[in-house]
């Protein structure tokens, strides 16, 4: 304080005012205390609505959930692009709504969902509904996959020795253009359209959940963890069988699988009454497709890129571009194989979230669109497990301000996130230092 | 004779500019008088003048200092919106908005004087204080403006331009003043924005402002129920705006942002601007403050872009909050790839083309169903204009006024020259 209060006195000359500068160390103090402040006041707010109303919280958690879900997805495409070609792909949202439009055709047009109980009609239904399910998201997959694929041969890849800002400009251009080549009369037209659901939907309340599923979803997540956790024990000892084990995707599938479905339904399960009313919390059977579906295709994911020839391509070429060149891997390929796995999740994301919200519309894809690529920053650009993580913040952050702070702001307040924790962390969770290479 | 001498020492390319511009203010001034420029194409005019503002900022924040922005139709909106509050509490005999609006604003911007000059004794500052500090002086300045200052200047003021003089003075002078306000309640929206944000890489920046374009977006739909401003009506449009911009003070903002950005880009300020561009790091290297160079663009592109929306506000006399949808924010990123990152000329013509074109002719030219094709062909354009020419329609070419005039590069000693062609 007094190295503060002495440098109040008016310096002389130039040289005396530079020299006389006193160390900034408390006045950061101040303001992270001030920013700090903030912080409590929204966590206060969040406290003050939770013991208003823990249940109507907990439900607001659940969407928030599902939500995060589908982010994830989005925004695991945004972060292997943005990791490999270091361009922030504008279109990925339009190749999301591009997925969605795909499932509302094969779906009101084809009938595809329906295609095992026409084939076989002595199937049982929940079996029938499920393939139906996984082929309708299969299809739409594969079209975003392909679209992306198609978008990066004739739009950025001649772009590629050029400054980076030609190939963002060049992704506004084609994102643009799905959108309205979209909402012309004759192609996805530019109204909302009701989306017909691949299934029906079931809500799951307290006293409708099997104690099986809830046992086996807990045992799973136990088994992984035991699993996970004798083999770190092993490989910390030397074990070179456990090392190669312990990322296995099976071990990883259970963790994440068995884990959230558990809390899910446990929660969903809790029968408890306060004030005499009770709890009443609720999850869809929706809810838990996009769960079960997103945390498939993510493990699958970290699996391709861990544990495959074409995972390390990419991480050798995420790393260094030119020297992976010179190690004989065609970086080209590699690229397509990016983009068509960043197109498929999103086509799969797609489909998800239309099944959710029972909607579609040409200008759906860019708000979340957006907002996954904001999910990737937080959780750190280029991370997949961060990617994960800040698509779940995502979601959490959109339905709590909705709910507590308040619900038009909900968009500003997901973008005014970012701006923060640019601010305060601004290589995100996961995300590497800043190094240059020189 | 002394006359003569005067004219021999101006440079010959200012005094056609001067002319040229002259002589154009005149012919559409004698068009628009004698009624041979219809509304229609007056309203096209107005609006190619303030896209081309806003342009010309976009250009000097992308262009010139190289920061990817999408956010200048945030700032274009706040500077409409704030104008246009001005001047609508000004018609409605309530003077609070110029004084909060105006002198609340020149407050501020006393306070941040202040607190530059008392930042400036400290070293190790982080972006998170100065933007606390600088966010506390603005509130601090308004919660004035709004406290003390506007109950006991309002009525003053009222009567001091409203009353005894012909009503057009002091409504010129308000509208000014409405002017200047929204235009610096845009810059010192861009200085808080910019303090945390511009430290981010490109990328980052841009994805940034995007957001920060959505956030206004969202904020103007609320107006009336987040904000306590019932009279802006929120998602439904603000109606009652005064149409009080005319050719001449369309000319005028238009000529104040092209010289004002030509003696920028032409003083050491604008080439350390320039150099940022090229390379951060040399920059730093030679001495550039490249913090400070990278905030003053953004401010002012900014502050252009403000202006703009104070333009375009009084000349519509309407607001609704889709017209500034981030999407739009996307063309006047167009119009200056179009015309050439770097080039004002470019802007400048891109600019009027782009909505005597889309705005004017094809509208009147084409069927109704072409509405839908428009944006299908835009990025088509874009993409092919990225392929075949990314350094747009005028690359850096500017027209003599606005070029720069460099001495000439002496010749370099000959055994160097020979050295350095062999590395390169």
């Amino acid at each position: 304080m007094t190295a503060a209060l002495s440098s109040l006195k008016k310096p002389k000359t130039r040289e005396e005012a530079i020299l006389s500068r006193s160390n900034a160390r408390w006045l950061n103090r101040l303001a992270q205390g001030l920013f700090a402040l903030f912080a409590l006041f929204v966590l206060y707010i969040l406290i003050k609505g939770f013991i208003a109303s823990p249940a109507v919280f907990l439900q607001q958690v659940l969407n928030g959930l599902q939500l995060g879900f589908i982010y994830a997805l989005i925004a695991l495409g945004y972060t292997m692009v943005y990791g490999i070609v270091r361009l922030i792909n504008f279109a990925h949202g339009d190749v999301f709504m591009v997925g969605a439009f795909t499932s509302l055709y094969t779906i009101s047009i084809l009938d595809l969902h329906r295609w095992p109980l026409r084939i076989w009609p002595g199937i049982p239904e929940t079996l029938g509904t499920l393939i139906g399910v996984v082929t309708v998201i299969l299809v739409s997959m594969v079209t975003s996959g392909f679209l992306a694929v198609t978008i990066e041969r004739f739009a950025y890849r001649p772009l590629r020795s050029r400054p980076r800002i030609a190939a963002l400009i060049t992704a506004i251009g084609v994102s643009f253009f799905l959108e309205y080549f979209g909402a012309l009369p004759f192609v996805f037209t530019n109204n909302y359209i009701t989306y017909p659901r691949s299934f029906d939907i079931v809500v799951y309340r307290a006293g409708t959940i099997s104690n099986l599923a809830l046992g086996g979803m807990w045992g799973l997540f136990g088994a992984a963890l035991l699993a996970q956790a004798v083999l770190i024990a092993l490989s910390r000892k030397g074990n070179l069988t456990a090392q190669a084990w312990k990322d296995h995707p099976l071990v990883r599938f259970g963790l994440l699988f068995g884990g959230f479905m558990a809390a899910v339904l446990t929660l969903t399960n809790l029968h408890v009454e306060m004030n005499g009313k009770l709890w009443d919390l609720t999850a869809s059977n929706i809810m838990l497709v996009i769960m079960g579906s997103s945390i498939v295709l993510q493990v699958v994911l970290h699996y391709i890129v861990r544990q495959t020839r074409l995972g390390k391509a990419m991480r050798a070429a995420a790393y260094d571009k030119p020297a992976s060149r010179l190690m004989g891997i065609n970086v080209d390929s590699v690229i397509t194989a990016t983009f068509a796995l960043g197109g498929g999740l999103a086509g799969a994301a797609g489909v998800l979230y239309a099944t959710a919200f029972k909607q579609v519309y040409y200008l759906m894809g860019i708000i979340p669109g957006l907002k996954a690529f904001v999910a990737a920053v937080i959780g750190g650009i280029g991370s997949i497990p961060g990617a994960f993580l800040g698509a779940l913040i995502m979601g959490q952050a959109e339905v709590l301000s909705a709910g507590y702070i308040s619900t038009p702001m909900r968009d500003a307040v997901s973008f005014s996130l970012l701006i923060l924790v640019l601010l305060v962390w601004p290589q995100g969770i996961f995300g590497e230092p800043p190094g240059e290479k020189v | 004779m002394a006359i003569l001498k005067v004219f021999k020492r101006i440079r010959k390319p200012n005094l056609y500019f001067t002319l040229v511009a002259l002589a154009i203010y005149i012919i559409v001034q004698v068009l628009l008088s004698a009624g041979l420029l219809n509304d229609f194409w007056r309203g096209i005019l107005f609006w190619g003048a303030a896209i081309t503002m806003v342009s010309l900022g976009l250009n000097l924040i992308y262009g010139f200092n190289g920061q990817f922005s999408l956010g200048q139709y945030g700032f274009y909106a706040i500077g409409a919106y704030a104008a246009a509050d001005i001047t609508y509490r000004w018609v409605n005999s309530d003077a609070s908005g110029v004084v909060v609006g105006f002198l609340g604003s020149l407050l501020v911007l006393l306070f941040f004087m202040g607190i530059g000059a008392f930042l400036k004794r400290f070293y190790g500052l982080l972006p998170l204080t100065k933007f606390m500090a600088y966010l506390v002086a603005t509130f601090a300045g308004y919660f004035i403006a709004v406290k003390f200052l506007a109950p006991a200047l309002g009525p003053t003021l009222m009567q001091l331009l409203g009353g005894p003089y012909p009503g057009a003075v002091g409504r010129q002078i308000v509208f000014l003043m409405a002017l200047l306000g929204g235009a610096t309640i845009a810059g010192i929206t861009s200085y808080l924005f910019g303090i945390p944000v511009l430290e981010l890489g490109s990328d980052y920046f841009g994805i940034a402002t995007l957001g920060f374009t959505i956030i206004v977006k969202v904020l103007l739909d609320n107006t009336d129920t987040l904000l306590p401003f019932p009279e802006m009506k929120g998602a439904r449009g603000m109606v009652g705006i005064p149409a009080w911009t005319t050719w001449t003070w369309v000319f005028i903002t238009l000529m104040a942002v092209i010289v004002i950005m030509r003696n920028l880009l032409h003083s050491s300020y604008g080439r350390a601007i320039v150099s940022v561009r090229e390379d951060e790091r040399a920059a730093t290297l030679v001495g550039i403050d490249v913090a400070s160079a990278k905030i003053m663009a953004f401010v002012l592109g900014s502050v252009f872009a403000g202006l703009a929306g104070g333009i375009r506000a009084h000349d519509v006399a309407f607001l609704h909050p889709n017209t500034f949808n981030f999407i739009q924010s996307f063309n006047p990123l167009i119009i200056v790839v179009f015309g050439g990152l770097g080039s004002m000329t470019g802007t400048i013509f891109t600019g009027f083309l782009w909505i005597f074109v889309l705005e004017g002719l094809l509208r009147l030219i084409l069927p109704p169903g072409f509405e839908t094709w428009r944006f299908v062909v835009y990025p088509l354009m874009l993409l092919l204009m990225m392929l075949l020419r990314p350094e747009g329609l005028f690359g850096s070419y500017e027209v003599p006024f606005l070029r720069r005039l460099l001495p000439p590069i002496p010749a370099r000693k000959s055994s160097l020259e020979g050295q350095s062609e062999e590395v390169a």
